[in-house]
């Protein structure tokens, strides 16, 4: 049953951030039933961005395969393009945010109903939080591939960095198709 | 560094390649303050949980003279309390309030989840699994210092001149979220979020640790089942705390986007001086919800630890084996589980549905079983047992005195007709001071009584613990026993003066008899500060095994150095409750004797088990020993 202590240290960490969300996510279907609730559509952007997030958690698995076959030249890349796309998925959040302000829904709003626009903000606000913590693992891990601290007999930090990133992609997955059906 | 380093190799069971006979000579600051060493970390929590420990008793005092004495001048507490005393020589009556909020504050997540789980699980996990030390030293060291921010946060905001938060420690909105409401929502609650935000990275770091320890780390032949109570209850604990902790941080999130960025998840229409605020449409129910959601496991998490604890002293006292070990563990894990879904018992009066309050009335009462099987189990333990009345086995004892008369009425409290009536009354306050304050409470006593020994190599004295105890055990009875009837009649909780009601005023004597009761057990405690701290640097030299207990921790040398064992680690080939077994030499076989050295009281099923013990003890992992 024994596994790396660290490696299992992550997984308890993401139960715990799977418990936040599931509270949000809980409170907003609370408040929703109340009703006096605006129906939004979701920003266009958010469709592109979980295309990015998607498609960096592929790059991010080439990453781990070079790195456990020493491709440290590919690994390289790979990890980098990663870090560019999770880059690029805060970015595309944020733009999402001002396609969500433009079609009038804010974080704070005049009436009743506006409140579902806050859970919007903060659901996926939190969210981007944690792709923060994310980008930054990446490029802890991304300093060490460059530096050769990171190969095939050494892989745990590339091991927990990947299930963290692949862990973010699928809580951003399970929040964009429940804001989607829950609107 | 050089425990930190040890997780990487494939097995992490093989220490040995790892010298623990070498000096780690750290300077002052990594030895003491900045510790990554299990045992200082558990002392730092310990020492900074009897300060708040003492802060939270002192409040409550204050609040019980104003209780107790409606018309006492209290002028003489102005130096301490400056403004907070009227010209009149009156309590301030925000400030009472924000007492009430401070002490339960102070109580439930400094000293009964940090003190206890902090100490204990800290101390006892790497030691009693057979461990170096926690699985991260250094997340471990964090999860320390965010208390400690964490808890220096909540003593700022005593200093405040609108005074800490006074919304109740439930911090139920609109009160905590309108500073308009009341002085302590002001500055005073956003210090509190604060500080439970850094409290709740504290407690999930902490956490984490126990239970990667208890899963990854444990020594050859230390299966689950032959793990003590002890550390089954630190598992449970654990658990429970990173299921609901990361809620209470959702709760008060949104708490803090109401307060401070003018959303409405919990706020609605509310006028304040003939005037309508921005918010409108939030839910305070919600808040409510999610706030339970934590705030009824954390009730276990402040339990569990106190209830393993007592599992192993009792066990060891009465010289007999656990009574019903896996039915302690079932007992336990049942109780973890319940109490994630019936949360909303504390919610009967907020309108909820009949319906849906006669389901979690139903599973509230079941809680009721497993807390029962426990109570039996510590009682047949007892039972015929050789007691060896020492201070930590009286406290333990005292523990399930308190966990049964607080539990039965719970069971008033958990039916929602009964609940109408006594919701808010001191029968409430009376109930949870008992099964989960006291108890609690207790657990801690009896735990710093028991390893005080393992902690600073010295004894503690036994007849100023007696002292202690009985001042303690009476005082708590004296002080909760005649709220049940205060409570039954009515008189609420959190009110400031009731003298102006005619029905209540009856009570003037009562409330004077619980006052100088809890005066007196808090007085009583100094006995006890005067023990520790003389007895850490005075005290009687402890043998290796003061207690003649069977676990591992009293294997390690009596100041057991960083990495805990000089050498191997021990392999483990019984279950920890070998007492007083017959046919055997002594009255304890510790859990390092093989079946093999004890042919005389092994059972048939033990004989078999011998062949699978190897010298180094390293086929004994395949081994579940049945019991």
């Amino acid at each position: 049953m024994a596994m790396h202590p660290k490696k299992f240290g992550v997984w308890l960490f993401m139960v715990s951030v799977v418990m936040i969300f599931g509270a949000l996510t809980s409170a907003y279907m609370v408040r929703q039933a109340e009703g006096n609730w605006l129906d939004f559509e979701l920003p266009t952007m958010f469709w592109v961005t979980t295309g990015i997030i998607l498609l960096s958690s592929a790059t991010m698995h080439w990453a781990y395969l070079s790195v456990k076959k020493n491709n440290i030249e590919t690994a390289r890349v790979a990890i980098s393009i990663t870090a560019v796309l999770g880059v690029a998925f805060l970015v595309g959040q944020w733009m999402g945010w001002t396609q969500l302000v433009a079609a009038g829904i804010h974080l704070v709003g005049r009436d009743a109903s506006a409140v579902s626009g806050s859970f919007l903000y903060v659901i996926s606000g939190l969210h981007g939080l944690h792709v923060v913590s994310g980008v930054i693992f990446v490029l802890v891990v991304l300093v060490a591939i460059f530096r050769f601290k990171i190969h095939s007999k050494n892989l745990a930090q590339m091991e927990m960095c990947a299930t963290y990133w692949h862990f973010l992609d699928g809580l951003w997955l399970y929040l964009f198709v429940f804001l989607l059906l829950y609107r | 560094m050089a425990t930190t380093d040890i997780h990487i190799q494939h097995d992490v069971h093989h220490h040995d390649d790892h010298s623990h006979d070498e000096h780690h000579e750290g300077n002052f600051w990594t030895t003491y303050i900045f510790s990554q060493d299990h045992k200082t970390i558990a002392k730092q929590f310990l020492i900074t949980g009897i300060f708040w420990a003492l802060v939270g008793g002192t409040l409550s005092v204050i609040f019980r003279l104003q209780l107790g004495f409606p018309d006492m001048n209290l002028e003489w507490l102005k130096p301490i309390l400056g403004g907070w005393i009227t010209p009149e020589g009156k309590l301030d009556p925000e400030f009472y309030l924000a007492l009430v909020t401070m002490h339960g504050t102070i109580m439930v997540f400094f000293v009964l989840t940090a003190g206890l789980s902090g100490t204990f699980s800290n101390f006892l996990i790497p030691l009693q699994v057979g461990a170096r030390d926690m699985a991260s030293g250094f997340l471990n060291m964090l999860s320390y210092w965010f208390f400690f921010l964490s808890s220096m946060v909540m003593l700022v905001s005593f200093f405040l001149e609108t005074g800490p938060a006074a919304g109740g420690w439930t911090v139920y909105p609109p009160l905590s979220a309108l500073p308009q409401a009341i002085k302590g929502s002001g500055m005073g609650m956003t210090l509190w979020l604060v500080s439970m935000a850094l409290f709740i990275v504290s407690s999930l770091l902490g956490s984490i640790n126990y239970i990667t320890t208890v899963i990854n780390m444990r020594t050859h032949g230390m299966s689950f089942t032959r793990l003590p109570l002890t550390i089954w209850a630190f598992f449970f604990t654990a658990i429970i705390g990173v299921l609901s902790f990361p809620v209470l941080f959702s709760a008060a999130l949104l708490l803090i986007f109401d307060r401070s960025f003018g959303t409405s998840f919990y706020l609605s229409d509310i006028f304040i001086g003939g005037e309508a605020l921005p918010h409108t449409g939030g839910s305070p129910i919600l808040f409510q919800h999610l706030f339970w959601f934590l705030g009824h496991p954390e009730v276990y998490i402040v339990l569990l630890p106190a209830l393993g604890i007592s599992s192993e002293i009792i066990a060891t006292n009465s010289r007999k084996p656990i009574f019903g070990y896996k039915a302690m563990i079932g007992s336990m894990l049942f109780i973890a589980i319940l109490s994630f879904i019936v949360w909303a018992h504390h919610m009967f009066v907020t309108g909820m549905n009949p319906f849906l309050g006669s389901i979690f009335m139903l599973l509230t009462l079941i809680i009721a079983v497993p807390s029962a099987v426990k109570i039996f189990n510590y009682v047949t333990t007892l039972w015929k047992g050789n007691i060896r009345f020492t201070p930590g086995m009286l406290f333990s004892i005292g523990l399930v005195s308190f966990f049964l008369t607080g539990g039965i009425t719970g069971i008033f409290l958990g039916n929602s007709a009964i609940d109408i009536q006594l919701h808010d009354t001191y029968f409430v306050v009376a109930h949870f001071h008992l099964v989960m304050g006291s108890a609690s409470f207790f657990g801690m006593l009896a735990g710093i009584y028991h390893w005080f020994p393992k902690m600073f190599g010295r004894m503690m004295n036994a007849k100023l613990g007696y002292l202690h105890f009985w001042c303690t055990f009476i005082g708590v009875y004296l002080v909760f026993f005649p709220m049940h009837y205060i409570g039954i009649a009515g008189f609420p909780r959190r009110y400031y003066s009731w003298t102006n009601f005619e029905t209540f005023s009856g009570f003037a004597d009562l409330n004077m008899l619980v006052s100088i009761a809890a005066i007196v057990t808090l007085s009583a405690q100094f006995i006890f500060l005067f023990n520790f701290f003389y007895s850490m640097f005075r005290g009687r030299l402890a043998p290796a095994n003061p207690w003649n207990a069977t676990t591992l921790e009293w294997t390690t040398p009596r100041n057991p150095q960083h990495g805990n064992w000089p050498g191997e680690i021990p392999s483990v080939y019984r279950w920890p409750y070998d007492y007083s077994k017959p046919g055997a030499k002594d009255d304890f076989i510790p859990q390092t004797i093989p079946y093999s050295e004890t042919p005389e009281s092994n059972l048939p099923h033990e004989n078999e088990l011998i062949k699978l013990e190897t010298s180094n003890g390293h086929g004994a992992i395949i081994v579940e020993g049945k019991h």
